[in-house]
């Protein structure tokens, strides 16, 4: 018999034990964020003024296009597949010009994360914006921090019931705005708005509204900051563009730490004792519910609203601002090498005073020189050559142009007379919303002649057509060239399409074929 | 998931996985993307209880809703020819000419008439219309039997020899092996040929003539040039569907092949012929 004591104890868990088992799902720690004041609060409202003013109005603008193209300033015009922006108007084939736009859009944001970190995330990424325009709403009618948690955790009152739907009732009204203004880029603004009120809008405006109303109010109002979070894939790959001289919201701690709420009581111990006086107004204010002190985090989208709380704090107790603040990593290692004496010691603040309590003279601060370094050169070249480039092809770019498709089948027929007849379908591209006579006349290709089905006019080597506005005419062009004038299997010869009156002209070079036996 | 599983910095376990010594956290999943997840699942079900979805023995279970696809296409068919309605009528209504004259009206018959040419036509005539030996090619300006729309529609409606038709266009070129000999058919093959290209042999021509005017004119003209209302050939012009060159042209005196196109207005319907008439009229030879 063996003492229990003797039977070997074995290193096992069971799988669903109270000790490892976790919940499959996390439920959203609920954050209520304070409001903020400061100049960095004061940016973000002139942003969100700015962009919800672009956003909202940008479709009630009128541009006059004379009496053949639509009015609006800014227009997507799906049906005819035509987009219309201030004094440029685009066809399908010239979606590059939109390509273009959004290469540069993604090497902006390069180029601005590079140097001031996530800027787009904190101040004009719209999902900020509306979080920032629901969280109003929510203040106006919750109260701020305290009354909301305090709220929060309360009973069901009556009261708690009416400030509630009334939130929500205006978080839904903002997100019918929201989405209502969506759809007045894809028709006539004035007009649909009529047609939207009196219920004979297309039921794909309705559906539009409905969705970015459902999307507006779910990411805006109950997602917020899970949207940054979960959903976007920006804070994973902001991480290969940041470097050590970008500029993120940054805790100073090599002046802040250590922390301590009884700065005196431990200065009297002796201890020393760093500028942060662990208020947690950083805490409060961040709409993302994090601790910028833990350092730079993936949910942090640089808002800079910490900033804003943090310098009130300072201001109040007399001490510098930019305990939190925009820092490189570079300037922020040299400072925390600086206050622990190379690493050698836990940081001790007053290494970066002088005697009199002043920063030392050897404390790194930002410079703007550090914005301009290769990483951005690159950046910003590259951004402006394809934005004078693109300038460039929209100046040049052909308003009348012609396409030539040759049947291939037959590729050429032989006449009773012995001449070679080829036909082909001749495209004319008047790209500009004003009808036009345009003269199409064949180059080269001698004593041949050219005659258009549907036009009775006898053969000639050129034609005026009637265009129509902004329209493609396809016309079916046939060309017969004489037998004791056939050179070859195959000749060259040039389409052309011509404006006199403003000298716009294209042309296409086309194939002109014969038998083999042909002289 | 034994202890030995969690991750020392944030005390939260790891599901075990490593790839260069970088472990993944087994952090719990967002309510909302749970939720989410099971709202998929629910969809998923519930979709394959209205649309078709599970296989049975024989067929598939056809869903509460009763969608089948081939419904569909029936319903678009049906909407197409709604939409077509009114061209379709118009052309009942107007002669081919008047329809060759309507810009909006051509451009429906040439596509409706190409398809259909693509089905009935193609095998004889080629995809291209561009005919081959003893099939005329419909895109040059040499008709046999003329070559405005209404002749054409004429043609395509009641063929040409074809028996059971008793409106067809009718025309038999006798076999005048049997008539005359050898050496008249020689010279006649070197007559006709002289007319569009040089000949070896002139001293053949003069000869030629005479046979011609003595057996031919009759039927292709004094001068050669043909007659449309009995489907006799231009013998002046490039075009030879039977081949050019004296040797061709002896052979087909000889004992002439004669095609035979069916009549079509049975089979495909008065405005079919029409639309088909309409676009072999575009091709570039109509009239």
């Amino acid at each position: 018999m063996l003492d229990n004591t003797q039977i070997e104890r074995l290193e096992a868990d069971a799988v669903n034990s109270a000790r490892t088992r976790q919940p499959l799902y996390a439920a959203r720690n609920k954050i209520f964020p304070k409001r903020a004041s400061g100049s960095f609060r004061r940016f973000k409202w002139s942003v969100m003024a700015i962009t919800l003013g672009i956003y909202y109005l940008t479709p009630w603008l009128r541009w006059d296009r004379g009496p053949f193209a639509a009015d609006q300033a800014v227009l997507v015009d799906l049906a005819n597949r035509r987009f219309y922006f201030f004094f440029i108007e685009i066809w399908p084939q010239e979606f590059y010009y939109v390509a273009g736009l959004l290469v540069m859009a993604g090497i902006g944001l390069f180029l601005i994360t590079s140097t001031v970190g996530r800027a787009w995330c904190g101040y004009t990424c719209p999902q900020t914006v509306w979080v920032d325009l629901f969280l109003v709403v929510e203040r106006a009618i919750e109260g701020d921090r305290n009354a909301r948690i305090k709220l929060d955790a309360g009973p069901w009152t009556a009261r708690k019931l009416v400030v509630r739907t009334s939130k929500h009732a205006i978080w839904l009204v903002i997100g019918a705005a929201s989405g209502g203004a969506w759809i007045f880029y894809f028709a006539d603004a004035p007009t649909l708005v009529g047609e939207l009120f009196t219920g004979t809008a297309a039921p794909i405006a309705y559906i539009t509204v409905a969705v970015l109303t459902a999307t507006t109010y779910t990411f805006g109002g109950l997602m917020r900051e899970q949207v940054c979070t979960y959903m976007c894939p920006w804070p994973r790959i902001q991480a290969a563009m940041l470097d050590e001289s970008s500029l993120t919201v940054t805790y100073n701690d090599w002046r802040g730490e250590p922390r301590t709420r009884h700065t005196k009581k431990v200065q009297a111990a002796g201890q020393s004792v760093g500028d942060c006086v662990d208020c947690n107004a950083c805490v409060a204010v961040c709409p993302m519910g994090i601790d910028i002190r833990d350092g730079q985090q993936l949910e942090c989208i640089t808002c800079a609203l910490c900033i804003d709380a943090c310098d009130g704090v300072m201001d109040k107790l007399g001490k510098e601002r930019g305990l939190i603040s925009y820092a490189t990593l570079s300037d922020y290692n040299a400072n925390m090498m600086l206050a622990t004496a190379g690493g050698a010691c836990s940081v001790n603040p007053s290494l970066v005073r002088t005697a009199d309590g002043l920063f030392s003279d050897r404390v790194a601060h930002f410079h703007v020189r550090k914005i301009f370094r290769p990483r951005t050169y690159v950046y910003m070249a590259m951004w402006s050559l394809i934005g004078l480039g693109l300038l460039f092809s929209l100046l040049t770019r052909d308003r009348l142009e012609i396409n030539v498709l040759h049947d291939r089948n037959p590729q050429f027929v032989t006449l009773s007379d012995g001449s070679i007849r080829n036909g082909y379908t001749v495209k004319l591209l008047n790209m500009i919303p004003e009808p036009r006579t345009i003269v199409v006349s064949i180059g080269g290709l001698p004593g041949a002649e050219m005659s258009i089905v549907g036009v009775d006019l006898p053969a000639d080597r050129s034609f005026a057509i009637q265009v129509e506005p902004d329209r493609l005419k396809m016309l079916k062009v046939f060309v017969r060239q004489p037998a004791d004038q056939v050179r070859g299997a195959a000749q060259s010869f040039k389409f052309r399409v011509e404006n006199k009156a403003t000298f716009e002209s294209d042309e296409y070079t086309a194939t002109f074929n014969a038998p083999e036996s042909a002289r | 998931m034994g202890s030995e599983h969690i991750d020392e910095v944030s005390g939260i376990s790891t599901t075990g996985h490593e790839w260069d010594g970088i472990k993944e956290l087994n952090n719990p999943l967002p309510r909302w993307w749970v939720i989410t997840f099971y709202i998929t699942i629910a969809w998923a079900i519930g979709y394959t209880v209205v649309y078709p979805a599970w296989p049975m023995l024989t067929s598939a279970t056809r869903g509460v809703l009763g969608y089948s696809s081939r419904k569909d296409v029936k319903n678009e068919l049906a909407a197409a020819e709604v939409a077509k309605g009114k061209y379709v009528a118009a052309i009942q209504a107007k002669t081919v000419s008047e329809i060759t004259a309507d810009d909006t009206l051509r451009d429906f018959a040439v596509a409706a008439g190409g398809a259909a040419f693509k089905v009935n036509c193609v095998q004889c005539h080629g995809s291209g219309a561009q005919g081959s030996k003893g099939f005329p090619n419909l895109n040059d300006d040499d008709w046999l039997w003329g070559g405005n729309a209404e002749q054409i529609q004429q043609t395509i409606a009641h063929g040409i020899r074809f028996a059971s038709d008793p409106d067809t266009r009718l025309s038999e070129m006798p076999a005048f092996g049997d008539i005359i000999t050898t050496d008249q058919i020689k010279q006649v093959g070197a007559y006709v040929a002289s007319l569009s290209d040089p000949v070896q042999d002139t001293s053949l021509i003069e000869l030629g003539a005479n046979v011609f005017a003595e057996n031919c004119a009759a039927c292709h003209g004094e001068n050669a040039k043909g007659n449309r209302e009995l489907g006799a050939p231009d013998l002046t012009d490039a075009i030879w569907l039977y081949g050019s060159g004296e040797t061709a042209i002896a052979a087909q005196v000889r004992a002439p092949k004669l095609g035979v196109m069916p009549a079509w207005i049975g089979r495909l319907g008065e405005i079919k012929v029409k639309e088909l008439a309409v676009y072999v009229h575009s091709l570039g030879g109509g009239e």
